[in-house]
């Protein structure tokens, strides 16, 4: 511990990382206070999942989803920014957008009768609605790569594979990680709402809740999902920090 | 026309103009000159109250500025800068009529007023009036500033290194058209620039101004030959004072009488520096001059630009 | 001269899809599965219709890129297009007319791919002809009504997603006008608020400080979580003022919804608006304030207008995102398009969630075309 330096310790994403993981499992310890702001309710403390189980089924189902949204973003990105690509840059917009203007519950609705209730329709409902902004940005984050530079690549003899992997994307990584950040901070609420078919996130309190009309549950999911979003938003601060590159 | 009594500006602890002090009157064309940073385009936009002055007076028509409200100043008050700032979203016979629009006149007076504007900064109005900014080359762009600034024929003109951005032929043909607007016009024109050939070409008196503060005021001739520091000195550039010398003279300063000259005759406003010019150029000694009709009037000795 | 490789892909998926996926499902009622009827049981005699802009679009896609090529993808699409839908309503019909009357017909999967792929092969090729914007809207418009006329003509009455809507016109009605209504109004104070917080935001930094953290903070609360926070309040609220519960202001319903519509819109037009303001020439700028505009009449007629464009697509996203989060409202009990689409759901009436979910996308598509065209004509000009 010595070992560490101070400024470790004064780090707001270690901090908050623990409020969530300590609020995870000491929740149920707290059901006297929910007991005492809600003295109506029968059932002020929510019992039907662990709260544990439902933040990991929340962030597996995010980062798989986000994953998968990355690969295919990132990857039809690229390859619309190529010269090979560039005239299917139009038809994959048209397909990105059409999916964006399907609500993630309705993609959710029509999932389920295709692959069932739980984990899989949430996971594709995050996908289609994840993919967007990661391609936007990935495709804007490309274009502001100045073309002179690649030329000059090119000139000293790089392939184009090289240029793409040493040159083009290390200075396009701010605005890809901004567009990640983005999808999945979305993701984080369209996963809450997927609890509506069966899937096991932080959602299942706050739908259940709404249901019942029980303030207690919608506040113990409200809050923890809160923490679990402070705590992706500035992980990816973090992140966008290190892969900022100085542009000179 | 306008009065700067004393004033200074100073931002925080940092003073950016001290204590200046000149005026301008009507049909006077005043540069202001000075390297980086000399607070020549502070001190200009001090006067259309750009930028409040912190200390001093400036009147201008004889009226404090203070007293006046600031966009209403303005309107009286012609403004051409360096990035001209065409309104892009409006064609150029919008942009003309900007001014005469905000102070209320009557549409087809404003569009007569623009067409006549264009016309005189020599593009055809049937063709410019309907083009929007993005179509025009940058000197015709600033052209078009020009016109809007003239367009509710403001009795003051304040420019701010308007030609800087512009190659040197549209910048010289720009230079001879403007001085030719003011000699016609009578306005009296500030003009902030850090090219002392231009302030040569251009002014009828010159302020110098050096880290804020003013160095000297004079016409043209007087910062040539009688610098107030070593600074003016050089900054008016010491190496080819001859040369710069005869640049503020014309011909008609030496003109003898002739009866007739051979070869081709100069006019009589040309400068003496062209005169040389012509001379060296062509080998000869002398040059018939002719007036403004063609007429032969006398001639130009080479001799007679020895002689101070 | 090279093909035109988009179209072939398409064409190539549209071969892989057409036996592999199902048209058309029959299911006995509407609790059972479908049974799948693939395209190899038709078309006959009026279905063979289609066969020929199939046949078209096949050829055009190893054609060379011309003008002429394009031209007839359009039409072959769009032919294609309304003779599938009619397709899909006739074969309803004759598989309706052997079978018992509780018999449940839904749109398959192909028939959902097929509609995707004929529709992006459209678009594509109205961009490769370079016509002007709103000639491209006339020719989808022109498809809607098409598909809009068949409808009527009820050509596609044995389809399960039209019976669901013939079983509850009105309250379809009353959904599609409570689903508009809750955008609208919540759109309406993002306008009059966004817009001078924008400008505020960008006129004083300090503002902008602690305004876009707090609005990004707002969009990261998951829509549910802040339906269900907003449900204390307003329910608090309409015991303490039992007026309001009579005015229909309560912890449920319409207000929580459109508040909550109206707190999420607010960040990309806010954000947009000052972006757009940032993004205005200062050259002009300084000339105008130069001329002697007044600051007011430099905002109106300088500043706005060439901050248009992207003030523009600030709220188009807001509007898109309204219109999606306000399926979710369903939740809450406001009502509107994503009641329906939750009732299917948790009937497993595939065709009821159609019914919900198909209006939402065309109200978001049509909005996105409209905003479309404004932008583009607000950005005539360069700036």
């Amino acid at each position: 511990m010595s070992a560490w330096p101070l400024r470790y310790w004064r780090d707001p994403l270690l901090w908050t990382g623990l409020a969530l993981v300590a609020l995870v499992l000491l929740m149920p310890s707290t059901k006297p206070f929910f007991a005492a702001l809600f003295p109506k309710l029968p059932r002020p403390m929510f019992d039907l999942d662990s709260f544990a189980d439902l933040l990991i089924g929340h962030m597996l189902v995010v980062a798989a989803s986000s994953v998968a949204a990355t690969a295919l973003g990132v990857g039809a990105g690229v390859f619309v920014s190529r010269r090979a690509g560039a005239e299917f840059r139009a038809v994959v917009g048209s397909i990105v957008t059409i999916g964006q203007t399907f609500p993630p519950v309705a993609v959710l609705a029509v999932a389920v009768p295709v692959v069932g209730f739980g984990f899989e329709p949430a996971f594709f409902a995050l996908l289609l609605y994840g993919i967007l902004p990661i391609l936007e940005n990935t495709i804007a984050g490309l274009a502001s790569v100045p073309a002179p530079l690649c030329d000059a690549a090119r000139g000293i003899g790089m392939g184009e594979a090289s240029i793409l992997r040493r040159v083009e994307l290390p200075l396009a990584a701010p605005l890809i990680v901004g567009g990640i950040r983005t999808s999945v901070v979305i993701n984080v609420g369209t996963a809450t709402i997927a609890s509506t078919v069966g899937a096991r996130t932080l959602g299942l309190p706050i739908i259940i809740g709404l249901d019942g009309a029980n303030l207690a549950y919608i506040l113990q999911g409200g809050v923890l999902l809160g923490l679990l979003a402070i705590v992706l938003d500035l992980a990816f601060a973090r992140l966008l920090a290190a892969v900022q590159v100085r542009r000179g | 026309m306008i009065e700067l009594e004393h004033v200074s500006k100073r931002y925080g602890a940092t003073t950016v103009v001290e204590d200046v002090s000149f005026t301008v009157a009507a049909g006077e064309f005043c540069v202001l000159i000075g390297s980086s940073g000399a607070g020549k385009s502070t001190t200009l936009k001090m006067i259309n109250r750009l930028i409040p002055h912190s200390a001093g007076t400036i009147r201008v028509g004889g009226r404090d500025i203070r007293e006046l409200e600031p966009a209403a100043l303005r309107r009286r008050i012609g403004y051409v800068i360096q990035s001209i700032g065409l309104f892009p979203h409006w064609t150029v016979a919008r942009n003309v009529a900007a001014v005469p629009e905000l102070i209320g006149w009557a549409a087809a007076r404003s569009l007569a007023r623009a067409a006549a504007l264009l016309e005189q900064l020599k593009l055809p109005p049937g063709e410019f009036l309907e083009k929007y900014p993005h179509q025009l080359s940058i000197g015709q762009q600033q052209r078009v500033g020009i016109a809007r600034a003239l367009a509710a024929d403001p009795d003051i003109l304040l420019m701010d290194e308007p030609f800087g951005a512009l190659d040197p032929i549209t910048r010289e043909v720009l230079q001879a058209e403007i001085a030719e607007i003011q000699r016609a016009s009578r306005k009296a024109v500030v003009f902030v620039t850090h090219d002392m050939e231009e302030a040569l070409r251009l002014a009828s008196r010159i302020v110098v101004m050096d880290r804020g503060r003013l160095v000297q005021v004079g016409t043209p001739l007087e910062l040539l030959t009688a610098p107030a520091s070593a600074f003016v000195r050089d900054f008016v550039g010491s190496d080819d004072l001859g040369i710069k010398l005869l640049g503020v003279a014309t011909v008609a300063e030496r003109l003898r009488s002739a009866a007739s000259a051979p070869g081709e005759p100069i006019a009589v406003t040309a400068s003496l520096r062209q005169a040389l010019s012509r001379m060296v150029a062509e080998g000869v000694d002398r040059l018939g001059v002719i007036d403004g009709a063609g007429k032969l009037i006398g001639a130009i000795h080479l001799a007679d630009l020895l002689r101070r | 001269m090279r093909a035109n490789r988009v179209l072939l892909l398409l064409v190539l998926a549209g071969l892989a899809a057409t036996p592999s996926l199902a048209f058309l499902t029959v299911a006995a009622n509407r609790l059972v599965s479908g049974v799948s009827v693939g395209f190899a049981a038709l078309p006959r005699g009026e279905g063979a219709a289609i066969l020929l802009p199939a046949a078209l679009l096949i050829l055009a896609s190893v054609l060379p890129r011309r003008r002429a090529t394009h031209l007839l993808v359009v039409i072959a699409a769009a032919a294609f297009l309304l003779l599938l839908v009619r397709l899909a309503g006739v074969e309803a019909a004759r598989l309706a007319a052997a079978a018992p009357p509780a018999v449940r017909i839904s749109l398959g999967a192909g028939f959902w791919v097929l509609l995707l792929l004929a529709a992006l092969a459209l678009g594509d090729a109205i961009r490769r002809l370079e016509l002007p914007r709103w000639a491209g809207a006339m020719v989808g418009a022109a498809v809607v009504a098409g598909f809009l006329m068949l409808l009527l003509s009820g050509a596609l009455d044995a389809l399960g997603i039209v019976h669901e809507y013939a079983a509850r016109r009105d309250v379809f009605a009353a959904a599609v006008l409570r689903h508009a209504l809750m955008v609208a109004l919540a759109l309406l104070p993002t306008l009059l608020i966004g817009l001078p917080l924008g400008i505020l935001a960008r006129r004083r930094p300090a503002v902008a400080a602690w305004l876009f953290p707090l609005l990004n903070i707002v969009q990261t609360i998951p829509s549910i979580a802040l339906f269900g926070l907003l449900l204390a309040p307003l329910s608090a609220l309409a015991r303490l003022f039992p007026a309001l519960a009579a005015l229909g202001i309560g912890g449920i319903g319409l207000l929580p919804a459109v508040i909550a519509l109206f707190l999420y819109a607010l960040l990309p037009v806010v954000r947009d608006s000052a972006d757009g303001l940032a993004g205005v020439s200062p050259a002009a700028l300084e000339a105008g304030r130069g001329l002697g505009m007044t600051p007011r009449q430099l905002l109106w007629r300088v500043e706005l207008p060439l901050a248009l464009p992207v003030l523009l697509a600030g709220l188009r996203v807001a509007t898109l995102q309204a219109i999606g989060l306000a399926a979710v409202a369903a939740l809450i009990g406001a009502g509107g398009l994503g009641a329906i689409m939750f009732q299917g759901l948790f009937a497993d009436a595939l065709d009821l969630v159609l019914l919900g979910v198909v209006p939402i996308v065309l109200m978001a598509l049509a909005v996105n075309a409209l905003f479309d065209l404004a932008i583009a004509y607000a950005d005539r000009v360069p700036r």
